[in-house]
Parts: C-alpha cells; sequence; structure tokens
C-alpha cells in the first residue's frame, strides 16, 4: 500500500507540475487564457487530493495523531480554500491589486509555516537541508508581512508612506540581526555545546526578525509602485515555495515555486522597465514623496468645460484617442465608456484606447478592465504602439489618468517621474482631462498638461461625467433625425 | 519497489535551474494586456505550498506542530483557491470579448464581401 501510495503521488505531482507549466503557457496568449487558469487548477486539484495518500507514509511519531491530523486537514482545507474562494469571487474588480498581494502573502505565510514545522520539529537534518529550510522561512516570512502591507496600502487603511531618517540603516540591521540569528542556528545544529538561547527560543526570534523586516521594508514604499512591490513578493513567494519544496522532498513544488519565481522576476523587471526605474530605486529611494516646491513654473491656467460640451466636440472629431486611468477604474465607469465609445463609432470617429504599462494601479488592470466592458482588443493600443499616433489625432481623451501623461516626465530633471515614458496625450489637437477635482496624481505632482492651452478639464466622476457626454451626442443625433 | 524520490544537493539545483529557464521563457513572450491577469495565474500557481503544508500537517506529532501545520494548509488553500477565483474572473472577461470581437470582425468581413461584388 505505501508503495501504490508513492507511486500515485508521484505520479499526480508530476502531472500537476505539467498542467502548472501548460496553464501558465496557455495564459500567456489572449485567446487561450481563459483555459490555461482551468488546465492550471485542474493540476492543484489532482495534487490536493492525492496528497492525503501521504497518510500511508508518514512518520512513526505521527502516527497516533492521524486521525486528528486528518481532520485539521480537511477543516483548513475548507475553511481557509472556502473564505478565500468567496472573497475572489466577490470583491469589485478594482480591488483586484489588493486582493492579489493578500492571498500572495498567504502563500508566502504558508512557506514560512512550512518551515516552521520542519525547524520546530528537527526534522530538517545537516547543514544544507537546514540553512535552505531557513532561507525559505526568511523569504516567505518577509513576502507574507510585506505583501499584508501592501494591501494595507492599496486598500486605504494605510494612507501615507512612513519615513523616518536613517530608517534604510534601521532595515539594514533588522535584516543582518534575521540573518545573523540564521547562521547561529545553522551553527547550534553543528556544534552540540550549549548556545545562548534554546533553539525554539532562537527559531521564535528568527521569524520575529525577518516579519518585523518585511513591514519595514515596505512601510516606506509609496502606494504608487506597489504593483511592482506586489510582483517582487510574488517572485519571492515562489522561490520559498520552491526552497521548501526541496526540504520536503517534493519536485512539484520546487518546479512550480521555480517557475513563479522566475516568471515573477521577468514581470517585475518588465513593470520597472516600463516605469523607467530600478528595482532598487522601488525598494530604497523615496518615489510617491510629494516634492516641496513645485508648479512654480508652470504656465496658464486651469479651463474647466462641460461634459456636454466635451462630448459635442468629440462627436464632430475624426479621431480620438482615450487614455484611461485609475479614476476610471474607481469609477466603475467602464461599461459607460464603451457605451459612448460605441456612439462616437456609429458616428464615424475613429477610437483607440492608449494604455500605459502603469496606468491604473497594476501593470494591465486597465486592459482588465477594458475587457471587462467588452471592448474588443483591437481598439486597445500599447504606449510603443500608439505614441506616435496622438499628434495627428483630433482629441485625446484622459479619464482619471494623471502621471503618465505628465509632460514633466519628458523634460523636468528635477521630477521624481523624469525619464519615464508618458503617453503623448499632450500632442493632440485638443485634450480634455476627466478629473474628480483638482487633486494631484498618485506620484504627488503637479502636471502641466493640465495647463496647456490645448486642455480643458472636466471636473466630476468619471461615470457622471460619462453619462451627461452620451446624453449630449443622444440629444445631436436625434436633433439631426428630427 | 521503492518509488520515494530522493532530491540530492545537485539534481535540485538541476531542477531548479531548468524551472527557472521555463518560467523565464514562457513569461517572456506575453503581450502587456495579460500581465495583471497573468500575474494573478502565477500567485495561483504557488498555492500548491497547500500540497507542502498538508504534507507537514499529516506528520505533525506535537501540538505546536499541529497547530503551526494547521495554519500552513489554511494559508496556502486560500493562495490556491483565492488566486484561482480571482484569475479565473479576470481572464472570463477575454472569453466574452476576445472571441465575439474577432466573430464581429470576420462577420463584417462576410458581409462586406457580396457588396462588393
Amino acid at each position: 500500500m505505501t508503495h501504490i501510495a508513492q507511486l500515485t503521488i508521484g505520479v499526480t505531482d508530476l502531472l500537476a507540475a505539467f498542467l502548472f507549466m501548460y496553464g501558465l503557457k496557455r495564459m500567456s496568449s489572449p485567446v487561450t487564457a481563459p483555459s490555461g487558469i482551468f488546465v492550471a487548477g485542474i493540476g492543484m486539484l489532482v495534487a490536493v487530493v492525492a496528497s492525503f495518500l501521504y497518510v500511508f507514509n508518514i512518520d512513526e511519531a505521527a502516527r497516533p495523531f492521524l486521525m486528528t491530523n486528518v481532520g485539521l486537514a480537511l477543516a483548513a482545507l475548507v475553511l481557509g480554500g472556502g473564505i478565500a474562494w468567496w472573497a475572489g469571487k466577490k470583491v469589485a474588480m478594482t480591488a483586484m491589486p489588493q486582493m492579489v498581494a493578500l492571498y500572495n502573502g498567504m502563500g508566502g505565510g504558508a512557506a514560512g509555516a512550512i518551515a516552521a514545522v520542519e525547524l520546530f520539529g528537527g526534522k530538517a537534518q545537516g547543514a544544507t537541508p537546514l540553512a535552505v529550510t531557513l532561507l525559505g522561512a526568511l523569504i516567505g516570512a518577509i513576502s507574507l508581512s510585506g505583501s499584508l502591507i501592501a494591501w494595507a496600502k492599496l486598500q486605504g487603511i494605510l494612507k501615507k508612506p512612513l519615513r523616518v531618517r536613517g530608517q534604510q540603516v534601521f532595515n539594514l540591521l533588522v535584516f543582518a540581526l534575521t540573518l545573523a540569528v540564521g547562521c547561529y542556528l545553522v551553527y547550534v545544529s553543528l556544534d552540540a555545546s550549549q548556545p545562548l538561547l534554546s533553539t525554539p527560543q532562537l527559531i521564535t526570534l528568527f521569524f520575529a526578525c525577518a516579519l518585523v523586516f518585511g513591514v519595514l521594508m515596505t512601510l516606506p514604499i509609496g502606494g504608487a509602485d506597489m504593483p511592482v512591490v506586489i510582483s517582487i513578493y510574488n517572485a519571492a513567494t515562489g522561490l520559498a515555495v520552491g526552497l521548501e519544496g526541496y526540504v520536503l522532498g517534493n519536485p512539484a513544488l520546487m518546479i512550480a515555486g521555480m517557475v513563479v519565481g522566475a516568471a515573477g522576476t521577468l514581470l517585475t523587471l518588465l513593470m520597472a522597465k516600463a516605469m523607467n526605474r530600478s528595482i532598487r530605486n522601488v525598494l530604497f529611494s523615496n518615489f510617491g514623496d510629494a516634492p516641496k516646491h513645485t508648479a512654480g513654473h508652470i504656465k496658464g491656467s486651469l479651463k474647466p468645460t462641460e461634459a456636454g460640451d466635451a462630448g459635442i466636440f468629440m462627436h464632430y472629431a475624426k479621431t480620438v484617442i482615450i487614455v484611461p486611468g485609475y479614476g476610471l477604474a474607481a469609477a466603475q465607469a467602464q461599461q459607460k465608456l464603451y457605451e459612448f465609445v460605441k456612439l462616437l463609432q456609429s458616428a464615424g470617429v475613429s477610437v483607440r484606447f492608449a494604455i500605459h504599462p502603469v496606468a491604473g494601479r497594476m501593470p494591465g488592470q486597465m486592459d482588465v478592465l477594458l475587457a471587462e466592458a467588452g471592448v474588443p482588443y483591437d481598439l486597445i493600443f500599447q504606449l510603443d504602439d500608439i505614441n506616435d499616433d496622438f499628434k495627428s489625432s483630433d482629441v485625446a481623451l484622459v479619464i482619471g489618468a494623471n502621471d503618465v501623461v505628465n509632460p514633466a516626465a519628458r523634460t523636468e530633471k528635477a521630477s521624481p517621474i523624469y525619464g519615464m515614458p508618458i503617453l503623448n496625450a499632450d500632442q493632440a489637437k485638443q485634450v480634455y482631462v476627466v478629473k474628480r477635482g483638482e487633486g494631484k496624481g498618485y506620484a504627488g505632482i503637479q502636471n502641466a498638461l493640465f495647463y496647456a492651452d490645448n486642455c480643458n478639464m472636466v471636473y466630476g466622476d468619471a461615470a457622471a461625467v460619462l453619462t451627461k457626454m452620451i446624453e449630449s451626442v443622444r440629444g445631436l443625433t436625434t436633433k439631426a433625425a428630427a | 519497489m521503492d518509488f520515494s524520490i530522493h532530491m540530492t544537493g545537485f539534481l535540485a539545483l538541476y531542477v531548479f535551474m531548468l524551472a527557472g529557464f521555463a518560467g523565464w521563457v514562457i513569461i517572456g513572450h506575453v503581450p502587456a494586456i495579460l500581465h495583471t491577469p497573468l500575474m494573478s495565474g502565477s500567485n495561483f500557481v504557488h498555492g500548491i505550498v497547500v500540497v507542502g503544508g498538508l504534507f507537514a500537517l499529516l506528520n505533525a506529532s506535537t501540538p505546536l506542530e499541529q497547530g503551526i501545520g494547521f495554519f500552513a494548509v489554511l494559508l496556502g488553500a486560500g493562495n490556491a483557491a483565492g488566486g484561482f477565483a480571482v484569475t479565473q474572473r479576470m481572464l472570463a472577461m477575454f472569453q466574452t470579448s476576445g472571441p465575439v470581437a474577432r466573430h464581429s470582425r470576420s462577420h463584417r468581413a462576410k458581409a462586406h464581401r457580396p457588396k462588393a461584388a
């Protein structure tokens, strides 16, 4: 029976590893993507069910607790899986980024907890397994507490980046202390002499330091950088899972974890590149800090206009490029926007969408939102593909986006977003900016575009503004028909 | 027969190296439009950690180990289930818009042809 159980687990884990990679591959094309997650999901289901076959091959010491443990396992699966499933199904599309952060933190926490069981149970014997377990525990714990902070920031629970003088030195000290405790644990396991603290105390100290470091490391990072941070923690969790997979001798965990570790790293680099920032910059510089001296030299004035007038103007334009941002997501106005676009299209206006890689709170968030509204993705263009078309375009309609169209990124060396590629919305003949108020963008800096001669502001909630635009354009067409 | 897996140091390094390459290559061809779903999808994939949690919990022999093992399975299951739910919701949108868009385009093309003829 033991052998059959081992064989079954071996085969299902192999199958799961294959299905994960095949699923991710399918997810890399819009056409096959929806089936990709189901392929990976089957792999997960098979692996989880088969893992109950471990009961035929457990440690002698755990045998008396078998029934309790199986009961605990089922309860944990139903409870954790059920709540997360319910939350994942129920949450609004705008809250997706923080949900990903939350679930990612849970994965990191699980990897850390596995390491804790191995460490407290004294199951990792020898310097290498012990060191790998500790490394996985370190990364997992940082990922857990860091992701929770990222979640709290995106959820709006933590509003301001917290920065103190000498913070980085302090963080470095905490990190060094964590590493030192880890090294000392390995040393104690090799040399049986009386340690300063008992092993359980050392393990507790190790986890406490790692968790604190995750919090400290994430607190000073501004909200605008959260997508990159979540991506880093996603890769980190993958790595932690892979390392714990090695400790447990489970190749499925090793492969899945490492694939995510590598993929997450690449994804992080792509995002950072889109923002023209290095990873080091994101983690250790003070982006998102509102610069104290701004706007002194911005010429021109803000020129508010009525939503209806803007709608009619666009109705008579030839080409319109729409630049969506977080404001669109916050107002949940994607359906309204597409309704308006369809009206323009039926009037013969060529309408396209220009997506900045970091528009919204997460790369690709705008694509997802527009897809939700049913916008065909041949209307959606990425920065490089459409940026040259702004200057020949009649109207650029900026909805709830700010930093990604800020010309300061091109010209102003002192600006924190200097060098970031931006959408050249300012080059269109007429620019309309739909905004809730005169507030600054997520990076907390003034936007010269809003003061430009060819720019008018349309104040209001994106959904309300678009409703007015739709009414005015409808009014035109019915008048024309009458 | 023995079907247990013995993962020695170098074998593990080979597995890590190949898996790392695979992950890098798979993501290398992803269009930006899929970045968010993909981050969510890879987040789901490391939910496999729940299997490690189950292993740890089933082998637990003290209340402390049982407690932490329970925690591990709880969090791992949350990672897997939540990751799936969120990713599936994001990708379902592509299901409706993608094929429909292509369909309508080809439909339009078909509708144009007789007119031209």
